[in-house]
């Protein structure tokens, strides 16, 4: 074993970090840093610059424009980026649909849907859920009829997250009543354009838009714009997920916020001293670091044995649960940290230009509302009692 | 032994809570806590009227309550419709130190309290004294009969719209010192007041406020000239308790809601309260509020006794209502998935107030050190 990056890594790590040096605008690592919110046009802009580079599909082959890397060297780079404050790339379309068109999708399809996806053009958002179907996603019910060369599309789709920024929705749509639920699904790619589709938000607890209904009324959709087999979307919709959900571990992000958390505990004062020396609080803060120590590690583990590209399989469960745990730990903790300043809240202090003085210290802001918001990540992208219901099944053969 | 609650109490707890139920619903909630006041004069005024805030104060002061179990009644109730007017600061903190310090000139306010007429706020933490009820860096030098006020006071609840401000200040002594304390008396429009109104991730109202040279007559000094910490400490222990009952029945309707929906959300064809993996949680969760209700009356019931017992059962309260909340704050919205992150279902509203309350009055781990340090010296 050697826990230590090879010679090429370690300088592929410091062409990394150079190149955040000189190419990620200050002005969006503030934002990041700042938890101010990131428009469309910011995440559009680090897209970009990273699509400049040729490392915007750090998941994908080469052939199709991706950065083809080792895992290890995905790894590295996220945790660059996090480390730089870089804003984290938009996963629908890089992260999700990407990969199942690369196992998938016809020739044709890649042709003209992977450029779009890295020169912006396209901005896709993910139609799985539905009000009844959230957890049970096989039971799913907006309905694709066949006429001729289209498909007929009617239903509701739910929680679609940045929904109201895309202009293409990939869904899963019932193609067949008159069979096992999961074998009656297709893949569908939908231009939000089309007529009969009206997306209306949802605001989340934290009084922020991030989540849209997208309802579907009679929408007209090309049988071409199918991926893979008619019935056969369940197998692509699980591929995706997959993915998904090692996206979902953030190594790179909770090792940042542990780094905010361990600055904003040196600052804030228990009894005239420094709060990470309160034995209460540093046990806590160790344990997490301690935790993450290792999820760095299991990660790693869990990446090598997927060298060569293929996808995760019920490992990705494991990544996904210990590293939502640990982010949202470390989110409760920077909460606790602030003592009573973790009650004040601004809405609009998380907008670009505004400059009245903070309340409190100026990190205390969003730090309350991002606790609370972080609770989605147990709950998404297959909620952490579902994964581990796969860990037992598919892992320990229960 | 009997844990039922007296006559007087039930009738009380009975009108208060037809009042939020009929009265105080979740969308008239969201509207007062959305808007700009920070609280609604006329909800204030109703529930002065039906003698809510009369029943946080003792009779010789003017109420007709004022004990531990009454304050357990009121704010149970108050959690359970997540009210947002300012009874905290009005009628514990800062009518609790009126009613225990001040002269019979002063008390002469508590009338105005208890009819609705006049809020109060305690005007006591500062940016960097965190839960320590004896860190106070506010100064009180005297100035001809009266004294000089400077100091800030960071997010005072309800500070956003008082009519009257309790303001600790030191006299004497070095920071950290629980000798030298003083309280006063001041006009929250008084000149060299400077108030930054704000509300909470909660929907609440509060306030930080900078004193710059803040003149105030000698009948301003609550009390003695330095010895104000035996106050504080006892007007906060009503407000552990206040704040420890309030998220007790904010807990409560989590719970009850949490129930109802593992019975009615089906996915793979059941109610998800089928899968024994949510079964055990809830188990959990019925189990850990029944203590926080245990924990509560122990605190209620030593509130008026000797000053160990007391700190040591608020303390402890405190911080076990601090781990409970959390418990039920985030396994509720799991438990609900998606439609537990949503603004317009109310138990998140809920769940949000039930984390804030553990960043007031001193959290979890705050009081689990005190609890320790008492629990030494006893
Ligand atoms: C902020 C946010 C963003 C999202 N973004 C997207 C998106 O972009 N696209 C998209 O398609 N979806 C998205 N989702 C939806 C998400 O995938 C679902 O919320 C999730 O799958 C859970 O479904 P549900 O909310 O219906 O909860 P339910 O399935 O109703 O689950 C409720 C509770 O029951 C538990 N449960 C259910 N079944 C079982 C079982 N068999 N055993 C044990 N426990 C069980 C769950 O774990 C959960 O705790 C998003 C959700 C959120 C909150």
């Amino acid at each position: 074993m050697d826990l230590n990056y090879s010679e090429e890594e370690y300088a592929f790590e410091a062409k990394v970090k150079q190149f955040l040096k000189d190419k990620l605008p200050q002005r969006l690592s503030d934002k990041v840093k700042g938890n101010i919110r990131l428009t469309k046009a910011d995440m559009e802009e680090w897209h970009s610059i990273l699509n400049a580079e040729g490392w915007l599909a750090t998941h994908w082959p080469v052939k199709y424009g991706g950065t083809g890397w080792t895992p290890v060297q995905m790894h590295i780079f996220e945790e660059a980026c996090s480390a730089a404050n870089a804003p984290r790339t938009v996963p629908f379309g890089l992260g999700m649909l990407g990969p199942v068109l690369i196992k998938y999708g016809t020739e044709e399809q890649r042709e003209h849907y992977l450029p779009r996806i890295l020169d912006g053009t396209d901005w896709w958002c993910q139609g799985y859920s539905e009000p009844g179907s959230g957890s049970d996603l096989a039971s799913l019910k907006t309905r694709a009829v066949r006429d001729g060369d289209h498909y007929i599309v009617n239903g509701q789709k739910t929680w679609t997250t940045l929904g109201q920024h895309a202009n293409w929705i990939f869904c899963l749509v019932r193609t067949d009543t008159e069979c096992k639920p999961q074998e009656g699904i297709s893949f569908l790619l939908i231009d939000m354009d089309t007529p009969g589709i009206e997306v209306r938000p949802i605001i989340t607890l934290d009084g922020e838009h991030e989540v849209n209904e997208v309802f579907f009324d009679n929408v007209k959709v090309p049988v071409s714009n199918r991926v893979g087999e008619e019935n056969k979307g369940w197998t692509y919709a699980k591929y995706l997920l997959t993915y998904e959900r090692t996206n979902i571990a953030g190594v790179g992000a909770s090792l940042n916020g542990l780094e905010h958390l361990k600055v904003i505990a040196r600052e804030q004062q228990l009894d005239g001293k420094p709060l990470i020396e309160d034995p209460y609080f540093a046990r806590r803060m160790a344990e997490v670091e301690i935790d993450l120590d290792a999820m760095k590690t299991t990660n790693l583990r869990v990446l090598a044995a997927v060298q060569g590209g293929g996808a995760p399989g019920a490992e990705s469960s494991m990544l996904k649960i210990k590293g939502t745990v640990i982010r949202q730990e470390i989110n409760d903790l920077t909460r606790r940290a602030l003592g009573p300043y973790a009650m004040p809240y601004v809405h609009e202090a998380l907008e670009e230009g505004y400059n009245e003085p903070p309340i409190g210290p100026e990190y205390a802001n969003p730090v309350s509302s991002d606790y609370f918001n972080n609770r989605k990540l147990s709950i998404f992208g297959g909620s952490n009692e579902i994964q581990r219901n796969i860990i037992s099944k598919m892992i320990l053969g229960l | 032994m009997d844990f039922n609650h007296n006559e007087d109490r039930r009738m009380l707890e009975n009108t208060l809570s037809r009042y939020v139920r009929e009265q105080y619903d979740f969308e008239t909630r969201m509207k007062i806590a959305g808007a700009d006041e920070g609280y609604s004069a006329e909800k204030w005024a109703e529930m002065a009227e039906l003698g809510i805030i009369g029943a946080l104060f003792k009779e010789e002061d003017g109420g007709f309550g004022g004990h531990g179990f009454d304050l357990m009644v009121v704010f149970e109730q108050i959690g359970r419709g997540i009210v947002v007017e300012p009874f905290l600061g009005t009628a514990v903190l800062g009518g609790g130190l009126v009613a225990d310090l001040g002269s019979d000139e002063q008390k002469a306010i508590l009338d105005d309290v208890i009819g609705g007429a006049k809020t109060l706020a305690f005007a006591h933490g500062e940016p960097t004294s965190r839960y320590s009820l004896s860190d106070v860096t506010t100064t009180a030098t005297k100035s001809g009969d009266g004294w000089v006020l400077n100091g800030h006071k960071s997010v005072v609840s309800g500070g956003d719209s008082a009519d009257t401000l309790i303001v600790s200040a030191r006299v004497s002594g070095d920071r950290l010192d629980e000798d030298g304390i003083a309280l006063f008396m001041v006009d929250a429009g008084a000149d060299g007041v400077d108030r930054r109104d704000y509300g909470t991730v909660d929907g609440y109202g509060a306030a930080d406020i900078i004193l710059r040279d803040v003149a105030v007559e000698a009948s301003a000094l609550l009390g003695g000239e330095g010895d104000a910490f035996a106050a504080i400490e006892k007007a906060t222990a009503r407000g552990i308790l206040a704040l420890s009952a309030e998220a007790l029945g904010a807990m409560e309707v989590v719970k009850d809601m949490t129930l109802d929906y593992l019975r009615t959300r089906n996915q793979f064809g059941v109610p998800i309260g089928r899968f024994q993996a949510l079964q055990h949680r809830m188990a959990d969760l019925l189990m850990e509020v029944e203590q926080a209700r245990s924990i509560v009356i122990n605190a209620a019931g030593a509130l008026d006794g000797d000053r160990l017992e007391r700190e040591k059962a608020v303390s402890a309260a405190k911080n076990l209502i601090g781990r409970v909340g959390r418990l039920v704050a985030e396994e509720a919205i799991q438990m609900h998935g998606g439609i537990g992150m949503t603004w317009e279902f109310s138990m998140p509203h809920f769940a949000k107030r039930i984390i804030m309350l553990d960043h007031m009055l001193g959290d979890t781990d705050h009081h689990m050190a005190r609890y320790i340090a008492l629990s030494s010296a006893a």
